[in-house]
């Protein structure tokens, strides 16, 4: 047996633009971190990454 | 708060308020001190790793501060110095506040893995897993000796940066790490002296609430003297050469002096005493550490 929830206010355009900023940032936040972790793979297997057979 | 404004919540948070959950003052001394042992253990390292360890440290100081926040919300609320924190006001829900830190954690220590070694990776892991369960969960709430034992969390960060640099941690490692260590006491005993009926409302057992104002005046002065004597490690441990010497030695001196002043402060004088304590031990802490990483930059020869 739930108690009723009230129902949530729908949110003002600034919240909703406030939330797609913040998605945005969690967003370039991951990709720092993949970024972080190509850069720092690259680093560790040296200068010849880049040569080809 | 209501549900119905609970789900409102996190629309209302700004970047603002996620970066403070952080602790960013917090952040940057972590990152400063780390950024002493890195350079002052020998060897070299590839710039780029160096600087991806450092983001890494940084973050997983960061991971700390959310935890610490999440799980001190409730007491954040009563106390005057925190209570505008993002949490305590309802712009953040403690839930978030938690994903954030646990996210945070996992990548730091991740990335601190592949950027050095597992052994600065472990020591990052066991940092935050110090600050937020030790120290947040356990021993803040339940013993005067709190700051004494957590300071460990506080301390470690120069010795995570040189181990990852060197992949091991020698004894000169440790002396950076007794010297923030001993720190620690009289620092946040000098802000607790300051904000004793906070602590009294939000029941967090500091030692002026517990032992009393004197007995906290007396230690804080013991604790100096520790202090200023272990800063002479890093000059035994070949780590500090004639800058450091001095600096040691001078803000040295006037740290106990600030310490001395405090001990035999007049009751009217206590409050005011206890701020300067305070704000000078945050001087002496940098001072020492930039001594250091000057001095290697600079290339002065150690004096042992």
């Amino acid at each position: 047996m739930t108690a009723e929830e009230p129902e949530p206010k729908p949110l003002t355009d600034a919240q909703v633009a406030r939330r797609r900023r913040g998605n945005l940032v969690i967003a370039l936040a991951l990709f720092a971190f993949v970024a972080l972790v190509f850069v720092i793979t690259i680093v560790r297997l040296g200068g010849h990454v880049f040569d080809h057979p | 708060m209501s549900v119905a404004e609970l789900k409102q919540t996190p629309a209302t948070a700004s970047l603002g308020d996620y970066i403070a959950l952080l602790k960013p003052r917090v952040m940057s001394l972590v990152i400063f001190t780390a950024l002493v042992g890195m350079v002052v253990a020998p060897g070299m390292h590839d710039p780029v790793l160096l600087v991806a360890s450092l983001i890494a440290i940084g973050v997983g100081a960061g991971a700390s501060g959310a935890l610490n926040m999440w799980y001190d919300a409730d007491i954040d609320r009563l106390m005057s110095r925190t209570v505008s924190r993002p949490i305590p006001a309802g712009r953040i829900v403690r839930e978030e506040a938690a994903a954030l830190g646990l996210v945070l954690s996992l990548f730091s220590v991740l990335a601190l893995g592949l950027a050095s070694n597992y052994l600065a990776a472990g020591l990052l892991a066991f940092t935050i897993f110090f600050y937020a369960v030790v120290y947040t969960i356990w021993l803040k709430r339940s013993t005067a000796q709190n700051i004494v034992i957590g300071g460990a969390a506080g301390a470690l960060p120069p010795v995570i940066g040189w181990a990852a640099v060197t992949g091991h941690v020698p004894l000169a490692a440790w002396s950076l790490f007794l010297i923030i260590f001993l720190w620690t006491p009289p620092h946040f005993w000098a802000l607790a002296l300051c904000r004793s009926a906070d602590y009294e409302r939000a029941r967090v057992p500091m030692m002026p609430n517990v032992r009393g104002e004197r007995s906290t005046r007396r230690q804080i002065f013991v604790y100096s003297l520790l202090v200023v004597l272990s800063s002479a490690l890093p000059l035994a441990l070949s780590l500090g050469g004639i800058g450091y010497a001095l600096v040691a030695a001078c803000g040295g001196a006037v740290f106990i002096v600030f310490a001395w002043r405090l001990l035999t402060a007049a009751p009217a004088q206590l409050r005011e005493r206890a701020m300067r304590l305070f704000t000078a031990s945050i001087l002496y802490l940098f001072l020492l550490f930039a001594a250091l990483l000057i001095e290697r930059l600079a290339g002065v020869p150690p004096l042992a």
